[in-house]
């Protein structure tokens, strides 16, 4: 099981809620996944509308944990009241922390992350921190009170997959007991598997399933290639070599000549 | 008085957060409200009172990744 903040969690595939073709694709495609957790934000109500409540009675049917976002958030400000908001509207103390640092990579500001994370956790906060894959800002994060880190393998929907794995094995290597989720830069089933085979305890997720061509059969494919990952890094892999080496005993074979 | 709500200037009669929500129609049941960049929590909206020039944030649950 997934241990976060003492909350057991049995999938290890999180998944995003955004850019689905429609609410039904999305409700199919959480199912399908077998998530305990979907992402979800917070934005301007419209007057007169009920926007909102469409959308969260159909995320409260789906009968799973809520992990809300400060998604588009700038600065330290943006990002504590946005989650001191979102804990008053979804009623949770989990917070995906978000502070932009760059518009066009959506690269997060670790510095201001490091301070936000620092506010939230006094406040009371249980911060899942959207980090890159820096190792010093992973100890600065963990100083500041967070329980989890969330590193991206690539920038936020580039569906580039694990660009630094040597990152990546070293954020698993110096932190043994945090649990680590890649966040951001999944395209394929194959990404997730490879991330998971390093012994990342989780994989968080939207646009490669919400943008696939068929969300639902795409979820249930990240939800395969996540559990092979996760297998495969329990029985210890076998390390590559540079040499062959036949499977089929050599003792005992036939001498024909 | 004339408020900010959600970045766009309005006039309303009501001086209390939980009425002007009613007067302009704000009638989801799942809101979260910051006034002047602070948190109005929904249980101290009916007895909080707004000045004049006030900047009201209205949110509510969105798709998010």
């Amino acid at each position: 099981m997934l241990d976060l903040y003492g909350e057991q969690i049995a999938s290890r595939l999180l998944l995003g809620t955004a850019q689905y073709p429609s609410p039904a694709v999305l409700a199919e495609a959480v199912k399908a996944s077998g998530t305990g957790i979907v992402t979800v934000s917070l934005r301007r109500e419209t007057a007169g509308g009920k926007s909102g409540d469409g959308f969260w009675s159909l995320i409260q049917s789906l009968g799973v944990r809520v992990l809300p976002n400060t998604a588009g958030c700038h600065t330290v400000k943006e990002a504590v009241l946005t989650a001191h908001m979102a804990r008053d509207l979804f009623r949770t103390d989990w917070i995906k922390l978000e502070v932009i640092g760059n518009h066009d990579s959506l690269q997060p500001d670790v510095f201001a992350l490091v301070e936000a994370a620092r506010i939230l956790t006094q406040d009371g906060f249980k911060v899942f921190p959207y980090t890159t894959d820096d190792l010093v800002v992973a100890e600065r994060l963990l100083e500041a009170g967070c329980e989890v880190l969330m590193p991206w393998c690539a920038p936020i929907g580039s569906a580039m997959g694990p660009v630094n794995p040597y990152a990546l094995r070293s954020l698993r290597g110096h932190f043994p007991a945090v649990p680590l989720i890649v966040d951001a830069g999944i395209g394929r089933p194959s990404h997730a598997c490879s991330v998971m085979e390093l012994g990342f305890d989780a994989v968080l997720l939207n646009t490669a399933v919400a943008k696939a061509g068929d969300p639902v059969e795409m979820a249930a494919a990240f939800a395969e290639a996540v559990n092979a990952g996760h297998r495969g890094y329990r029985a210890q892999m076998l390390e590559p070599r540079d040499f062959a080496v036949p499977s089929t005993p050599v003792i005992g074979k036939a001498v024909f000549s | 008085m004339r408020l900010i709500i959600n970045g766009e200037p309005r006039e309303v009669t009501a001086q209390g957060l939980g009425e002007v929500l009613a007067e302009l129609e704000f009638t989801g049941d799942w809101l979260a409200t910051a006034v002047n960049s602070q948190l109005v929590p929904a249980a101290e909206r009916a007895g909080f009172v707004l000045s004049d020039g006030d900047r009201v944030e209205i949110l509510t649950p969105k798709q998010g990744g």
